[in-house]
């Protein structure tokens, strides 16, 4: 631990923490670089960088800041968003399954968005169905879960049986909609980048800037606090059931907002907040590394999704799970090898 | 029902002997000259609707040793976690410093009472110097989140405690002793005049007891601070108690200093437990020893 003092003021951080925060967020602005270069018109990163600072030429600035900027943008902050979400749940459940798409709030912003779908709604009442779908299983989950609090291994359960009821809600729901809808619902269903604009992009980027700092700096000692047990953190003076109710409130609009941006992507709230604990091998919440390995994470799940198989597109989401899961997997299996979980 | 005090009367004691049973110490009214800093008046305490106590008073004097002794279930740890704040009373209140503590900001409160819950976690891998630091909680902001302050007081408490030299070792390595004075330095980080702790021996060999129990007298004979302990065993408590607080089914049965208090009377009607109180040979405190009844023959003869 090291400590940073200007006059009264001080934070405290971890040098390896900061160090895979400044590691993995210079992955994905690399990634990002690369991505803004590949397509039908290539152009040099030293171009794309150009561009990106307002200094290209006519053309590059088009399709750079243009044609490709939202979709990368929106990647950096749907993974940014689902890591955050995935650490909160993870450590307000206390169990490493606690994700929202274990939970069941991704497949309720999924029902949203089918509904949607279903009374032939556009793009933008799609996603506006998904937050809508989100927000309403969230409070719904709280509540069956609540017995005068929340207790972890009660919302997981209730989540899990959720996750089952809308799972199969949804699959009735495809069947109602016409072929070409339910095409479309599906690439949705799956997680997808494809064709992403500032529209989706600017609720996310608006989210973020308000619960990353509450999250994060109001919210953080708390949160850390908590992690000692109900009774140990109410007699350091923080109110469980208050903290965990806010938290948990921020966590289901991240999934919610990023579900509408990207579709259920999946894997990356479960996998994200595990890789950046093991990477900074610290205990705690671990939520700026979170985000910041999320981010990277799905600005590279997508770039490998686009360019990688040749000419069939994948969507995002079977990277992140391939991807996500296997590097989760070999950590699982090193780990164990070490004499750790 | 309602009468302030102890209500050792209404308890339904043996019936053999009713007014020997009552020595004249249970009587003295408690605390009379100024009010204690910490206290619980008329305290109805439940969970969901389990009634755990019902016009519970219990004072606890300031720089005392507290503890609280009782039969299992008779709401030992119900009223810690009542006069903590962490469980609401139904009904009464606890008062800190004069004022009903349910009105009381709660980091102000976690700035004046201290608590060692049972249920801790230790987060998976964290070190010894990271656990104590969290208890300066009450004492950051958010922009001043370590202070040369705090990291005095982290340091000093490690010291107090005698697991400075662990510092950096994680706590999940440690022995139950150890751990156990690592969470009590937590509590001491946390730089509070009162200090509750809940079965801080449980699951300790006797050893680890022992050594928790004399950092705890310790703390409160050299820093002056108050302490209030719930403890399974009677002769420790006797032992290291300035003022005993006895419970028998939510009820108030004695209060006073162990010397006065610890009679095989109130032992019997407190535990329903047949047996002497000797002087102890090390410390001359109240000893109980259980008779030897009913299956007498066989054991005496061994």
């Amino acid at each position: 631990m090291k400590t940073l003092r200007v006059a009264r003021f001080s934070v405290r951080y971890r040098p390896r923490a900061l160090a895979v925060c400044t590691g993995t967020l210079a992955v994905a602005a690399a990634v990002a670089v690369l991505a803004l270069g590949r397509g039908d018109y290539p152009i040099a990163p030293g171009e794309v960088v150009r561009a990106l600072l307002g200094n290209g030429g006519a053309a590059e600035d088009f399709v750079v800041n243009q044609l490709r900027l939202p979709r990368v943008v929106t990647a950096l902050l749907v993974g940014a968003a689902l890591a955050l979400a995935g650490a909160l749940f993870q450590t307000l459940v206390r169990n490493p399954l606690g994700s929202p798409d274990v939970l069941g709030f991704t497949q309720g912003a999924a029902t949203g968005a089918l509904l949607v779908v279903v009374a032939g709604g556009s793009s933008a009442a799609l996603a506006g169905g998904a937050v809508a779908g989100g927000l309403v299983t969230g409070a719904l989950i709280h509540a069956l879960a609540w017995r005068g609090g929340v207790q972890g291994a009660r919302l997981v359960l209730v989540g899990i049986g959720t996750a089952a009821i809308l799972t199969g809600v949804n699959g009735y729901l495809l069947t109602r909609t016409q072929l070409m809808d339910a095409a479309r619902a599906v690439l949705w269903l799956t997680g997808s980048l494809d064709g992403r604009g500032w529209e989706q992009a600017r609720p996310l980027a608006l989210a973020l800037a308000v619960l990353v700092p509450l999250v994060l700096l109001a919210c953080g000692p708390a949160l850390r606090a908590l992690e000692l047990g109900d009774d140990a953190a109410s007699g350091l003076g923080v109110h469980p059931e208050r903290l965990r109710t806010v938290l948990l409130g921020a966590a289901v609009l991240l999934a919610s907002l990023a579900a509408a941006a990207a579709g259920p992507v999946n894997f990356l709230a479960l996998t994200a907040p595990q890789l950046a604990r093991r990477i900074t091998r610290s205990p705690g919440p671990n939520l700026a590394a979170s985000m910041c390995t999320g981010a990277a994470l799905l600005v590279t799940a997508d770039f490998a999704a686009q360019h990688l198989f040749g000419e069939r597109q994948l969507p995002v989401g079977v990277v992140t799970g391939v991807l996500g899961g296997g590097y989760l997997l070999w950590l699982l299996a090193t780990q164990r090898r070490a004499g750790r979980l | 029902m309602n009468a302030p005090g102890p209500s050792g009367k209404n308890a339904p004691g043996p019936s053999e002997n009713p007014s020997t049973s009552v020595p004249p110490s249970r009587t003295e009214p408690p605390m009379a000259q100024t009010e204690p800093r910490l206290a619980g008046r008329d305290l109805t305490l439940a969970y969901d609707r389990r009634t755990i106590a019902e016009g519970l008073t219990v004072d606890v004097p300031d720089r005392s040793f507290t503890v609280v002794v009782g039969p299992n279930a008779c709401g030992k740890s119900t009223l810690l976690r009542a006069l903590s704040r962490t469980l609401k009373p139904v009904a009464g209140q606890v008062l800190l410093d004069g004022r009903s503590i349910a009105t009381l900001p709660a980091k102000q409160v976690a700035r004046t009472l201290g608590l060692l819950p049972q249920s801790s976690i230790a987060p998976d891998g964290i070190t010894v110097a990271e656990l104590v630091s969290r208890g300066r909680y009450p004492h950051q902001g958010v922009l001043r989140q370590w202070s040369t302050e705090d990291e005095r007081v982290v340091a000093e408490a490690m010291a107090d405690t005698g697991v400075a030299e662990l510092a950096d070792r994680p706590v999940d390595e440690l022995s139950g002793g150890q751990r156990q004075r690592v969470w009590i330095a937590m509590a001491l980080a946390q730089q509070t005049p009162l200090l509750l702790l809940d079965e801080p021996t449980t699951y300790l060999d006797i050893a680890h007891q022992v050594e928790v129990l004399d950092l705890c007298a310790r703390l409160h004979r050299e820093q002056g601070r108050t302490l209030v302990a719930v403890l399974h065993d009677l002769n420790q408590a006797a032992r290291y108690a300035t003022h005993l607080v006895a419970l028998r089914d939510g009820k108030l049965v004695a209060a006073g200093p162990p010397g006065e208090v610890v009679t095989a009377e109130l032992v019997e009607e407190v535990f329903r437990l047949p047996c002497r109180v000797i002087p102890d040979p090390e410390t001359g405190t109240p000893l109980v020893v259980p008779a030897a009844n009913r299956r007498a023959p066989a054991s005496a003869g061994a």
